[in-house]
């Protein structure tokens, strides 16, 4: 394994972050506090609690979710996809680095920032409720588990994009709304019988559940089902990562 | 000298059924300069990107130092630097935080000490904090060939590292190809300035259509298929050459004050001695005498002719 060329792509990846900084960190947090202020305080105070939670602090694990997801795949697909868009994928082609140390060092550092953005958010939160960490162990797990997959669903659409359109088409048309109706501002037994059927077709549930579940206890779907879910999503990015990279889809000629 | 690069029989075929490379069969000594010339097309930076990896051969073998490019690819890639054609580089990075990131993809620690040297070698230093964006498109270039040599590679490929810079920065890389290869870089460089070839290499290639025409040693081969030409100014203008002078198959120059003499070099006898002595027998008088060496030029574009033809 080429741990110093993973640690370069990591280094060089999470310079870009650092480089725009103020930006990568003050457009989540408003948009945040913005959810709070419309979803907590004008909307909440008019809403009961949820299953003995306030409904302002039912909604961070949702809002945390939110941005950790959509957080995850912009700062993975950029990642690779403008190295494509510039031309200095040559570089990493033409490294003694294998698929696997390509993909540590690219989903590694889209995950960090990712994480970090969760945890700023988790913080910010404080300000506007009053929180409790049930499972605090359970909730760091879920965390990095979400940014890892994400990052990885993240790096495919990168390759897959041909163009800027693309990049943020599967982010703005599928994972935008699966997120919302994954159940980040609601509970999943709030809905009609039907729409509770089609929502367990929905990846995000398990996740945002599982999440919820860290903070209150409270679950949609059992927390066991939602680690399933999680390491099955992760494995299917793996794989589609495996044979990208042994095919050269998209990227070697 | 123990061969860096051996090429067999490498081909590369597209989906369409277009064939890019067509059985290529190279050898290239460890410390030598080998330029490949060829027009548009011809299948040069195919090559070198199918023998870094960025390209999938279809058929063939390529082992760097004896390592195969595609069962030992570390090995053989960790060798290999390449300074692409285009200039894609990072544009809001620093200039040393680009080479550095280069040194650490190829596996290198960290090594300030060898940053600084090739940074300083490419007169880069005192810009090493700028912002790759801010620099000029001659400064850019140097970055991209101080990324190819930050893991300290054996063999360097350089795809048309002049192309589009003027004619000052152009005997820089020159000076710059001159010097990697006093240290004992093997240098393979693609380019479409035959004087290039001709100021640099010691080898030649010819590439047209997938196929390498030939390679040779570049003195060797211009001594082979060179021709020298003598031209014979006369003071008056000739309206037509004397049918003394007809064994010479001389030609006129457009204004036909003058008569030029084309003549091997490899010849025991050149013949100019006696065209002066018939030039005077015929009553022409000369003003000037010159002679002109044929270049790489018309021989590689002989060479590509004839292999339209």
């Amino acid at each position: 394994m080429n741990w110093t060329a993973i640690k370069a792509i990591y280094i060089f990846e999470m310079a870009r972050f650092f480089r725009t900084f103020l930006q990568s960190l003050i457009s989540p947090v408003i948009s945040t506090s913005l959810y709070f202020v419309v979803f907590g305080a004008a909307i909440g105070s008019r809403i009961d609690q949820v299953d003995g939670v306030s409904y302002g602090a039912f909604i961070v694990p949702g809002l945390v979710m939110l941005t950790v997801m959509t957080q995850s795949i912009s700062n993975a697909s950029f990642g690779i996809y403008f190295p494509k868009f510039i031309g200095t994928i040559y570089e990493l082609l033409s490294a003694p680095i294998s698929f696997l140390e390509i993909v540590l060092g690219y989903v590694g550092a889209a995950a960090t920032k990712a994480m970090f953005i969760g945890v700023i958010i988790l913080i910010t939160s404080f300000f506007f409720v009053d929180i409790q960490i049930a499972h605090p162990i359970a909730m760091v797990l879920f965390l990095v588990l979400t940014c890892i997959s994400f990052s990885l669903f993240g790096f495919i659409i990168g390759i897959w994009a041909k163009n800027f359109e693309q990049l943020q088409l599967v982010p703005l048309l599928i994972v935008t709304p699966l997120v919302f109706l994954g159940g980040s501002f609601y509970s999943i037994s709030m809905l009609p019988p039907v729409w509770q059927t089609i929502s367990m077709f929905n990846p995000v549930v398990y996740l945002i559940s599982g999440f919820r579940w860290a903070f209150f206890g409270l679950e949609d779907v059992p927390v066991a089902t939602s680690l399933l879910a999680i390491g099955f999503f992760t494995a299917l990015c793996l794989g589609a990562v495996y044979w990208i990279f042994k095919t050269g889809w998209r990227i070697r000629t | 000298m123990a061969n860096i690069l051996e090429i067999k029989d490498l081909r590369k075929s597209y989906n369409g059924g277009f064939e890019a490379l067509k059985g290529v069969n190279l050898e290239i000594e460890e410390g030598e300069i080998i330029a490949l010339l060829g027009p548009n097309g011809a299948g040069k930076t195919t090559l070198i990107s199918t023998i870094c990896g960025i390209t999938s051969a279809t058929s063939g073998d390529v082992k760097v130092a004896g390592n195969c490019i595609k069962d030992d690819f570390r090995a053989a890639r960790s060798l290999i630097g390449l300074v692409p054609q285009e200039v894609a580089l990072e544009p809001f990075e620093k200039v040393i935080n680009t080479v550095r990131f280069s040194r650490g993809l190829f596996g290198k620690s960290r090594d300030e000490a060898a940053i600084e040297h090739i940074l300083r070698r490419l007169s880069l230093w005192d810009k090493r904090n700028n912002a790759v964006k801010e620099l000029s498109g001659g400064m850019k270039r140097r970055v991209l060939i101080a990324k190819a040599l930050a893991h300290e590679p054996r063999v360097l490929f350089l795809d048309e590292p002049t192309a589009g810079v003027d004619v000052e920065l152009r005997k820089d890389m020159w000076d710059i190809v001159a010097d990697l290869k006093a240290d004992g870089v093997t240098i393979i460089l693609t380019t479409h300035y035959i004087e290039e070839a001709e100021a640099i290499a010691d080898r030649v290639g010819i590439i047209a259509k997938g196929e390498l025409l030939l390679v040779e040693e570049k003195a060797k081969l211009m001594a082979r298929m060179g021709k020298k030409e003598l031209e014979v100014q006369l003071t008056e203008p000739l309206d037509t050459i004397p049918k003394s002078l007809a064994k010479y198959e001389l030609s006129q120059t457009h204004d036909k004050t003058s008569v030029v003499y084309t003549y091997d070099t490899r010849g025991e006898r050149t013949g100019i001695t006696q065209l002066l002595n018939d030039i005077a027998a015929a009553g022409l008088s000369l003003r000037d005498v010159s002679t002109r060496q044929s270049s790489l030029e018309d021989i590689f574009v002989t060479l590509v002719q004839e292999d339209a033809a």
